[in-house]
């Protein structure tokens, strides 16, 4: 709890402008291959440019990681929001969308071409599966990191047993057991306080 | 006309998968291929990994499989579409919730989001991986190799574009050799 009576503003430098907000996003749109920018945006952001505190990027992270939409998408989102209100989210999530989105459409079309030759085909299906595999460990991460107790093991198990086995559609899924969830994480953080 | 009704229909099947992408990218991508694949067969089984490969090795967030879906359906007014329908849904939830955050930090609501979604995040991430594998080409071969990818990942200290491209070459190894 001391950290919280640490003053947070002299940690940060002033607000940045559109431009220097849409510069640095643009760095981290194009940067984050295959997931796994967090470090170095941390390092980019709280360290280096000191535009955000310790605490603010943190929370910011953790809630961007919950919330709906694309990690990356929600950080920008968020980070810019806190820099410039709307427009500094909207910009930030335009810096980090669009030059990737330009990117993968040039390659994706060169190498779409090329995919009937049978050993390109075979070389992007493994690239498939082994990002798959990436996958799974960040899925097996997130159930350790995810289930703490009965409750949150149930919401788990439900929803991989319902996607997977009886193909319930996701939107299903989160429909009911989101509210579930957020539900009981409210009582339990009610019950932590007392 | 039926340009423009790809592009409505475009926007429905992706607009809802925005709002499901609870943990990231990662969570929809069962959904997506169930939807583009077995629904609106706008797209072959292989494609579909095709794009999904592309799109973890190109620039960027790996959602913006969705783009190259829309461009190769529809051209750049399905990219623009695709990639509008995927981000404004769950950036407008954001910057509403960025709003009354702003307005009132509240640790509690932190906490119960996070204790409520990240059970639903790792069970879509790895119900998606199981849809993937299981619609691969290579059966075991490819069970196999992503499990040690996997393991690897969590072991060696290794990036994820060394990881794919090791990995995608002991699968072609074992294919072939698997005849």
């Amino acid at each position: 709890m001391d950290q919280m009576d640490v003053p947070l503003a002299p940690d940060t430098s002033p607000p940045p402008n559109l431009l220097e907000l849409f510069l640095a996003f643009t760095k981290l749109g194009i940067t984050s291959i295959g997931g796994g920018v967090n470090g170095m945006m941390h390092t980019e952001f709280v360290v280096n440019r000191r535009w955000f505190s310790d605490k603010q990027f943190l929370s910011g992270l953790a809630l961007s990681q919950s919330l709906p939409g694309v990690n990356v998408a929600n950080l920008a989102l968020w980070l810019g929001f806190q820099c410039r209100g709307v427009v500094g989210a909207v910009v930030a999530l335009a810096a980090v969308v669009l030059p990737p989105a330009v990117a993968i459409v040039l390659i994706g079309n060169i190498v779409l071409r090329l995919s009937a030759d049978p050993a390109i085909g075979a070389i992007l299906v493994g690239l498939a599966v082994a990002a798959a595999g990436l996958s799974l460990s960040v899925g097996y991460l997130a159930m350790r990191y995810a289930c703490v107790d009965a409750v949150s093991i149930a919401l788990f198990t439900c929803t991989l047993i319902g996607a997977t086995v009886f193909h319930f559609s996701a939107l299903v899924v989160v429909a009911v057991l989101a509210p579930i969830g957020i539900g009981v994480g409210f009582a339990r953080s009610r019950h932590e306080r007392r | 006309m039926k340009d423009d009704n790809l592009l409505v229909s475009l926007f429905l099947v992706f607009a809802p998968l925005s709002l499901m992408a609870i943990g990231g990218g990662a969570s929809i991508l069962g959904e997506l291929q169930h939807s583009v694949v077995d629904n609106q067969h706008w797209l072959t089984n292989k494609t579909f990994l095709d794009m999904f490969a592309i799109s973890r090795v190109a620039p960027g967030p790996g959602t913006l499989i969705v783009t190259l879906m829309g461009w190769h359906l529809a051209g750049w007014a399905g990219a623009i579409v695709a990639t509008i329908a995927i981000f404004a849904p769950s950036s407008l939830l954001v910057i509403v919730i960025a709003h009354f955050w702003h307005s009132r930090p509240n640790a509690a609501w932190q906490g119960a989001l996070i204790y409520g979604l990240a059970p639903l995040a790792a069970g879509l991430v790895l119900s998606s991986v199981f849809t993937l594998l299981s619609n691969a080409k290579g059966g075991w071969i490819a069970w196999c190799v992503a499990i040690v990818v996997a393991v690897a990942a969590r072991t060696i200290r290794l990036g994820p574009l060394t990881l794919m491209a090791a990995g995608s070459l002991v699968f072609c190894g074992l294919l072939w050799a698997a005849g």
